[in-house]
């Protein structure tokens, strides 16, 4: 049970096997070697590379669908306009605020959700699958669920209660906003909260049941403090869960469409990139145009992912000292 | 498990509880107000679809409102005859034969990475992890024209092909870290008392690694189940998914509350009982087989 997030393991391994096939015959047996990756290696290659080296080819043509005559080599042309395009920039802006908003506070009431469950008490495990069933509906669904049954001004949940409460002291002005269109992109924000705090939790929840409970233990001992404990046994080894969590979660929430889509629609500043992108190219049919801007958000989640994925080596560093 | 039992075993200290008590119940209390709050939109989501049209949007809600199956019959097409079969069957097929190309992939490239690995066996662990952070929205345009000029605009073999490559990476991964779990030792053992590559994949590895296969399964199924923004692009009419079906619930006149959420209560029902069925399971996924 004393399991640790190591995402590599058994690095060892390699050096072992290495060193114990003969150097004259390499060539044949790396081949061998490589043969089971290489399906995999050059199907990912195939789906996920070359389209992008089309996009950046229509990158640089002129070319809108709803003008099939007028197709030709632009140059920067689209480079250009994406980037002086203030609905670029301000969906990038989106992007960003969107996914720290979402993944910093579901993380932070997954870490407090983890510490509740963390303890024994009547109906822990109902308690548990409760938590977890945000996670399990399907993500439209969810969207549907929040826009119609629960935002809605005239009839939804939030107004209702509100009604209701009101009435409760004799009052029948109870405030209604019109959530979605006051509130637009803290609605999506707190949809998707609702959605990814479950997920926070389950990994969180887990590397708090993988402590080593003897340090604990000899800690409270000697008259250590909840506090002391959290503050200096709980919280260094579950450090490396809350990047886990939180870099997993932000490669799903970054690419977020489908709550875009179904509650706002894109409107009043909540577009992210991925709508963008698919705006400019479904709605729009620019096909120049929303390659252009794809390649900018290509380059844009590279400078992330590098980050990302140096937080996922020095994990996997740590693992092998 | 262990922390759990642990943590809630009374101290013996001069002050013989009572306060550690009291706090403990609260703890749970606050533990349980929680969880009901985080169910509530499920509940109500529930609740709602078992209402009439009319009373499903009321304000104040009417919660004792007269239960009904109204909004089910109208998800199977009660009066407009459409039936949700085909996208249902649509996303089931592209899931399971998505998940099934996954694993047949999956399983030799995880070999290849951890039992007999690969020189820079990480930089290709690193290759399968960034495709995951490329926008899928950057591929996206030259994919639909090629789908486009080569008549597969419609069809479900492109979601299948998509969906594979959307989880291919996360199951390298997991399959990766589970493969780790099989001790060296026992297959150079093997290896000098002869046994082939069938009998050790068959013998030792298989029964290691069983769990993870289940884990990587259920992940890869849910996030093609829930998948939306291919299928709205690269299906019509023929080929269209539950998620997209799932959209068209909601129209611009008349009431529809029920509706919606009776197919939302539907169209999830695979997914909630998947991963009610395997809550471990879906740790281990989530956390790309890096929990355990």
């Amino acid at each position: 049970m004393t399991t640790t997030p190591s995402l590599t393991r058994r690095i060892r391994a390699p050096q072992t096997a290495e060193k114990a096939s003969p150097p004259s015959r390499r060539p044949r047996g790396a081949w061998a070697r490589r043969a089971p990756l290489l399906p995999a290696l050059i199907f990912m290659i195939v789906v996920t590379q070359l389209p992008f080296v089309g996009t950046v080819v229509i990158s640089f043509m002129r070319w809108n669908a709803l003008d099939p005559g007028d197709r030709g080599f632009a140059g920067l042309q689209n480079y250009q306009d994406s980037v002086t395009d203030p609905q670029l920039r301000s969906s990038l802006l989106t992007t960003v605020t969107l996914t720290a908003t979402v993944v910093l506070v579901s993380l932070v009431l997954g870490l407090g959700l983890a510490l509740l469950l963390d303890r024994r008490f009547r109906g822990r495990g109902l308690v548990r699958t409760m938590l977890i069933t945000p996670f399990l509906i399907v993500p439209v669904a969810s969207a549907l669920l929040w826009k119609h049954a629960l935002y809605n001004a005239t009839y939804g949940l939030i107004n209702g209660t509100l009604t209701w409460v009101w009435s409760l002291f004799g009052s029948d002005s109870a405030p209604q906003p019109d959530w979605l269109s006051s509130l637009p992109l803290m609605s999506v924000e707190a949809s998707l909260v609702w959605q990814w705090t479950p997920f926070m939790m389950l990994i969180l929840l887990a590397g708090l049941q993988s402590r080593p409970m003897d340090a604990v233990e000899a800690a409270r001992v000697d008259g250590a403090t909840t506090w002391q404990v959290f503050r200096f046994l709980t919280f260094p080894h579950l450090r490396r869960y809350l990047e886990l969590a939180a870099l997993l979660g932000s490669i799903y929430v970054v690419q977020n469409f489908d709550a875009v889509f179904t509650l706002t629609g894109g409107g009043l500043g909540t577009a992210n990139l991925p709508y963008t992108v698919y705006e400019t190219f479904y709605q729009a049919h620019d096909y120049g145009q929303a390659s252009a801007e794809g390649v900018i958000v290509v380059l844009f989640s590279l400078v992330v992912a590098t980050f990302a994925l140096r937080t996922v080596s020095s994990l996997l560093r740590e693992e092998i000292r | 498990m262990v922390a759990s039992i642990t943590t809630s075993v009374p101290r013996r200290s001069p002050d013989p509880g009572s306060v550690a008590r009291r706090r403990r119940s609260a703890l749970g209390l606050l533990a349980w107000l929680c969880g009901i709050v985080f169910f509530l939109p499920v509940a109500w989501m529930v609740l709602t679809s078992l209402h009439s049209e009319p009373n499903a949007a009321t304000n104040p809600p009417s919660i004792a409102a007269p239960l009904t199956f109204q909004g089910y019959r109208e998800f199977f097409g009660a009066s407009t005859g459409v039936s949700p079969w085909p996208p249902l069957i649509n996303s089931l097929s592209a899931s399971v034969v998505s998940t099934l190309l996954v694993l047949v992939l999956a399983m030799p490239a995880a070999y290849a990475l951890s039992i007999k690995p690969v020189r820079k066996w990480s930089d290709a662990m690193f290759f399968f992890l960034s495709t995951k952070m490329l926008p899928v929205v950057a591929g996206l345009l030259p994919i639909y024209l090629i789908a486009q000029n080569t008549g597969m605009l419609d069809n479900i073999a492109v979601l299948i092909v998509l969906y594979t490559s959307m989880n291919l990476p996360i199951a390298v991964w997991m399959m990766r870290s589970f493969l780790s779990e099989v001790p060296v030792e026992i297959l150079e053992a093997a290896s000098i008392d002869g046994a082939g590559l069938p009998t050790t994949l068959a013998r030792i590895v298989a029964p290691v690694v069983a769990p993870g296969i289940a884990a990587t399964a259920l992940i890869s199924f849910i996030f093609s189940w829930n998948e939306l923004l291919f299928a709205r692009v690269l299906t019509g009419v023929v080929s269209s998914t539950a998620p997209v079906f799932l959209t068209g619930f909601v129209t611009s006149q008349g009431l529809f509350l029920a509706k919606v959420c009776a197919a939302a209560v539907c169209v999830s029902l695979p997914v909630l009982v998947a991963g009610f069925a395997a809550q471990d399971k879906l740790v281990q996924g989530l956390s790309l087989g890096a929990v355990k």
